[in-house]
């Protein structure tokens, strides 16, 4: 009985002391459940799962790039439009010109990273408040936009290379008959099996530190919850087609980008200019290189939310990338992403455009109009953020 | 006899976290003069002035204020400021987009209904700038004003406060001879008029010309008041009330010393800030040997601070227009902080909480954030190599922390401190810059602090100790410099240096 007393003590405590990290995943549960009664059971089905991973990937790439801007007490509203710009660019290469599906990729990359070296040159060099620079951005890009489809009108994309990257899944082992796609179970396995081994270990280590860790049951019952989350998510897309492409590409991204802010200098040169930028100036961290990087960084990843929205309508149309930007900003605050800068993940900041594209997904199940859509959203972001910056204050 | 004193401050005490700043200060103020307040930088002054004003609120400190006849219980500057008292800071705190006469009302404008007086207020504020001798229209920006001419404006938006008390806090500091004989005589007439004035104040020669009374202050505690007609003035007496104190054991001594030949060199430096093109630093020159702690001594705002962030590439503001800096035989000039480390020049800030450390991260973090490349392998940390790093800073000068994840900003200032120190110990730096390294900080950290600098000496690394506490200098240095005003005014071996000489020097007198 004691036993059980302390440990529902320590729950209480790491509960309360972690809030607004748990916070998201509450969230995120209570808006599937909420969707899943309402729609009648539509929300949790095989194919939905499979569509909200695809509504998710464009928002997710760029959240990632936002969460890095956002550590660094910057902004950058422009990417919604450098997505969609590139998005037309990349057709255009393709339908227009019978450029190579991968050498107009490359292009539009390049054109991404020269877009993030000229915003964040403004940034750094000159002095320019980003939401300026960006701002200005947004204009100008939902300008080139405009105009470079204003002759075709919306391009039909026919690549098929192309078109799977959101709208494909990852193939199975030959002649499989059961119904259930097996590489994505295997896959499943593997990431749970992977899961559990780095967790044992980080926390043995810690231990062998006597840094303080959470006790043996809630360690060992958080790790069952996360593993069976991900087996159950598995399980959902296995019963429809698989692993679709574009969850593969927001992960490599995504482990790519999680390992560069944990174990590299330059993360720890990201959260060290968030956190005091004048105390990383003096430690030697070159704060305008660094800078520069992230909107370079950013407008690249933008380029790539660009394919995979082009990708999964199967066409560049005029309005793309609008309030993308708004997605992605809200999905890293809500993902926990500090206002005051030197805080957030990249892992949380996916829970977070799970957060929202959940929300996005639901509502056009139940077929709510757009205004309301944006309305629930605003008030679940300002909601999210009020109780961080709260906990915060402690 | 009630009425002889406009102002009694009665046995005030206050505390900050480890450092008593006022120990039972009475401070009294007649009405109708000019009163100076005068001691060492952490004497305690601004402090006092604080209390008084309402920034540390009633309750923070113990001990009465008795204003005008009443006990007073300032809960912020707004109340002090109703009862008639107005400080004049040394950043002057005016709106520099904005009219004269806007910052001359502003917070008090004169209202119409619901609306401003806009031409009551233009000729109301004519009336103000004429009490303090400033004739000029007053619809300028104040941006366009000197400073010298700003300070008179923010006395004309106190008086028109109908203020009774103006407190001045180094008001000649950033003005030029012309300027400051001129607020003076603003002081003196201001007096005749029945004001009366508190001037805090290094300048020692101002303070006596101008002073009906000198209050001195030194560690927190009263120590004199000393009347201009029938107590001895001199600026020796005053400088003997500001210092007096024995060096005692609370610094540790040397075993050996081993000092050899010039590791840091800095020769005919001259700077600008970047911005304003102010010359801060003229003509500097100064150098470091091997095994050799080296202080550099000077009051608030002598550019000490500025001298060493010059050479340490120029991180912000300040721009090096001629000289050169020299280290282990090499000529460096550093264009920004990554080469100074890479060269093996550490620089531990002042501002341990602005620009020293980044508070939300942990203490492992902050150790290692200068030296990054030494733990690097492959293209990831190596976090192994760190916690075992981070943990043995911790144990070698005993930051005091549970674990080295602690977050920084949870420590206390003498474990910050040390944290800090661990970090540019890492970075293995053959030349080590302490800016004011025992800043608010308890005496039994102190202790530990001059304790590691002496074993680092020893090692044979060299120290430049920027500091305000002359004690502190006079008793860890064996060689010093004084600046002041942007310039080295004079180097003393430790064998010839008094606290007298030093205090000389600093004010430049």
């Amino acid at each position: 009985m004691g036993k059980s007393q302390n440990g529902f003590k320590e729950l209480v405590t790491l509960i309360k002391t972690n809030a607004s990290s748990y916070m998201m995943y509450f969230a995120l549960v209570v808006i599937m459940l909420v969707f899943q009664i309402w729609t009648k059971g539509a929300f949790f089905t095989a194919q939905n799962i499979s569509n909200l991973f695809n509504q998710a990937a464009y928002v997710g790439v760029l959240a990632i790039g936002m969460t890095l801007i956002l550590i660094l007490k910057h902004i950058d509203l422009s990417c919604g439009y450098v997505a969609g710009l590139s998005g037309a660019v990349a057709a255009i290469l393709m339908e227009k010109m019978g450029v190579n599906v991968w050498l107009a990729m490359l292009i539009v990359l390049l054109m991404g990273l020269a877009i993030g070296f000229y915003q964040g040159t403004l940034v750094t060099k000159m002095g320019i408040p980003a939401f300026i620079t960006t701002l200005a951005g947004m204009f100008i890009f939902r300008g080139l936009l405009s105009r470079s489809l204003a002759k075709t009108g919306t391009i039909i994309v026919t690549d098929p290379t192309f078109k799977a990257m959101c709208q494909g899944f990852i193939p199975d082992i030959p002649g499989n008959h059961t119904g259930v796609h097996i590489v994505t179970m295997i896959v499943a396995v593997i990431a749970v099996a992977a899961l559990i081994w780095s967790q044992v270990r980080s926390r043995k280590n810690k231990q062998k530190y006597g840094f303080p860790v959470t006790s043996t049951w809630i360690f060992v019952t958080g790790l069952v919850v996360v593993s069976v989350v991900i087996l159950l998510a598995a399980w959902m897309l296995a019963i429809y087609k698989g692993i679709p492409i574009s969850a593969c590409i927001v992960g490599v991204i995504l482990a790519a980008y999680a390992f560069m802010l944990s174990k590299t200098k330059l993360g720890r040169h990201i959260y060290g200019i968030g956190g005091n930028d004048q105390a990383a100036e003096l430690s030697g961290v070159d704060v305008k290189k660094v800078t520069l990087f992230a909107f370079c960084s950013m407008a690249v990843l933008a380029a790539v939310s660009g394919f995979l929205y082009t990708s999964r309508l199967s066409s560049a149309t005029p309005t793309a990338g609008l309030a993308f930007e708004m997605d992605a900003i809200a999905s890293s605050y809500i993902g926990g992403t500090a206002v005051s800068g030197g805080v957030g993940k990249v892992t949380n900041a996916i829970i977070g455009t799970f957060v929202i594209m959940s929300l996005t997904n639901g509502m056009n199940l139940l077929t709510i109009d757009i205004s309301y859509q944006y309305i629930v959203k605003g008030i679940i972001f300002i909601i999210a953020v009020a109780f961080d910056v709260k906990s915060r204050k402690k | 006899m009630a009425d002889e004193y406009i102002l009694e401050m009665r046995n005030i005490t206050k505390e900050f976290p480890g450092v008593k700043a006022l120990n039972n200060v009475n401070f009294k103020v007649k009405k109708g003069e000019i009163h100076c307040l005068v001691g060492e930088n952490g004497a305690g002054k601004s402090t006092l002035m604080k209390v008084l004003s309402g920034v540390w609120k009633y309750g923070s400190y113990t001990g009465d204020i008795v204003f005008d006849g009443e006990v007073q219980q300032f809960k912020s500057i707004a109340d002090s400021e109703a009862k008639g008292i107005a400080i004049i800071y040394q950043e002057l705190a005016l709106f520099p987009e904005l009219s004269v006469y806007e910052n001359i009302f502003m917070g008090h404008e004169i209202m119409n209904g619901a609306t401003i007086d806009w031409n009551k207020t233009i000729v109301e504020s004519q009336k103000y700038l004429n009490k303090v001798r400033l004739y000029l229209d007053p619809s300028l920006k104040v941006k366009a004003l000197n400073t010298g001419k700003q300070q008179l404006v923010e006395i004309a938006k106190a008086l028109s406060k109908n203020c009774k008390l103006l407190i001045f806090d180094e008001p000649t500091s950033s003005l030029n001879e012309d300027d400051s004989e001129n607020l003076l005589n603003i002081m003196r007439e201001l007096r005749e008029q029945g004001i009366t004035c508190i001037m805090i104040s290094h300048k020692l020669r101002e303070v006596t010309a101008i002073a009906d009374t000198i209050t001195v202050l030194r560690d927190g505690s009263t120590i004199c008041s000393l009347d201009a007609k029938t107590d001895d003035i001199s600026e020796a007496n005053i400088i003997k009330n500001m210092v007096g104190r024995t060096i005692d054991d609370i610094y540790p001594k040397r075993t050996e010393k081993n000092i050899s030949d010039i590791m840091f060199e800095v020769r005919n430096l001259t700077a600008e800030d970047r911005e304003t093109g102010r010359v801060i630093l003229k003509d500097v020159s100064f150098n470091v040997r091997r095994g050799e702690i080296v202080g550099l001594q000077g009051l608030m705002g002598a550019g000490r601070t500025e001298c060493a962030l010059a050479v340490f590439g120029n991180p912000y503001k300040y721009k090096i227009t001629t000289g050169d800096v020299w280290l282990d035989g090499e000529k460096v000039n550093f264009k920004n902080p990554k080469q100074a480390i890479k060269k093996g020049l550490a620089y531990v800030s002042e501002d341990r909480k602005g620009n020293g450390l980044v508070l939300i991260q942990d203490v492992r973090y902050n150790t290692t954030l200068a030296n990054l490349e030494e733990l690097v392998k492959g293209i990831a940390i190596d976090e192994n190599k760190e916690i075992g790093i981070a943990n043995q800073y911790k144990k070698d000068i005993n930051i005091k922390t549970p674990t080295i994840a602690q977050k920084v900003g949870n420590l206390s200032g003498g474990n910050q401190q040390k944290v800090q120190i661990a970090k540019w110990l890492f970075s293995h730096p053959k030349v080590l810059i302490l800016d004011e390294p025992t800043r608010g900080i308890d005496v039994g950290a102190k202790f530990e602090i001059y304790s590691i600098m002496n074993d680092l000496v020893a090692k044979g690394m060299s120290i430049i100790m920027i500091s305000s506490e002359l004690p502190e200098v006079l008793g860890m240095s064996d060689r010093l410099y004084v600046m002041s005003e942007g310039k080295i005014t004079g180097e003393l071996d430790i064998e010839d240096a008094t606290e007298e000489k030093v205090m000389k020097m600093a004010i430049n007198a």
